[in-house]
């Protein structure tokens, strides 16, 4: 009988999934603005106001803003996970990534939504 | 009685070339490491990437006056090629995840592919805003 202790977190494969899903929503807001850049008569202030003005941008763009910060989170942290081994050190960088992406999703939310 | 002198085998030291000058991955790997590079850049430079965005929105003027120097640009574009590339890469990653295009010579072309169309994507845009 093949007895499997799992050991971990088990937190592995939720985040594997949750940056992949957090990519395709990415991706597709990205072609999405795209479009609607290129849809813009010229690159002016008021056009560019306006874009950011629409209900749907705030909305899918509020959803951007959080995918990317988690997807972020999940790529930055792999990166020291892999590259710094001291504990305390790795620590304080997660520490700061994470204080670092908090804050600019309020800033984000702040600019999309403060207009 | 001869004996048969079979040496053992010594083992020879492995190379362990973790000298980065020295490490030639091949192009998939080339893609990749140049994935993460350019996630690790663009989350540094998110701050400043809403700092401008926050001065389009709020002080246009202000806004042209910090993209116009030369240096900025330069920072912008090569931004720009890492959210393309990021973006490619990453699509090739969602690809392979399920199993399309793992074959050596797929995975070749597909890396070409993503150098290929950020690449391109990034001088058609960064020639139209310069």
């Amino acid at each position: 009988m093949v007895n499997r202790h799992v050991v971990g977190a088990h937190y592995g494969l939720k985040d594997w999934l949750v940056q992949r899903v957090t990519a395709i929503y990415m991706a597709l807001f990205t072609v999405f603005f795209a479009v609607r850049l290129l849809c813009l008569p010229e690159f002016e202030p008021f056009a560019w106001h306006e874009l950011f003005s629409s209900q749907l941008i705030r909305f899918l763009g509020f959803l951007f803003v959080l995918s990317l910060c988690y997807h972020a989170w999940i790529g930055v942290r792999d990166i020291w996970m892999d590259y710094v081994k001291p504990v305390g050190v790795r620590l304080a960088l997660h520490m700061v990534t994470l204080f670092l992406l908090v804050g600019c999703a309020g800033w984000a939310v702040h600019i999309l939504w403060g207009l | 009685m001869t004996e048969a002198t079979v040496s053992k085998p010594v083992p020879r030291p492995r190379p362990k070339y973790l000298n980065v000058v020295k490490i030639r991955l091949p192009l998939p790997g080339v893609v990749s490491i140049f994935h993460r590079v350019s996630g690790a850049g663009l989350f540094f430079l998110l701050p400043f990437l809403l700092y401008l965005l926050d001065k389009s929105l709020n002080s246009f003027n202000e806004f042209l006056a910090i993209v116009s120097y030369p240096l900025v640009k330069l920072l912008l574009l090569g931004l720009l090629w890492a959210y393309l590339h990021h973006f490619c890469a990453g699509i090739r990653f969602l690809l392979l995840d399920v199993h399309k295009g793992l074959d050596l010579p797929c995975a070749r072309k597909s890396s070409y592919a993503v150098f290929a169309v950020s690449l391109a994507l990034t001088f058609v845009i960064g020639v139209k805003l310069w």
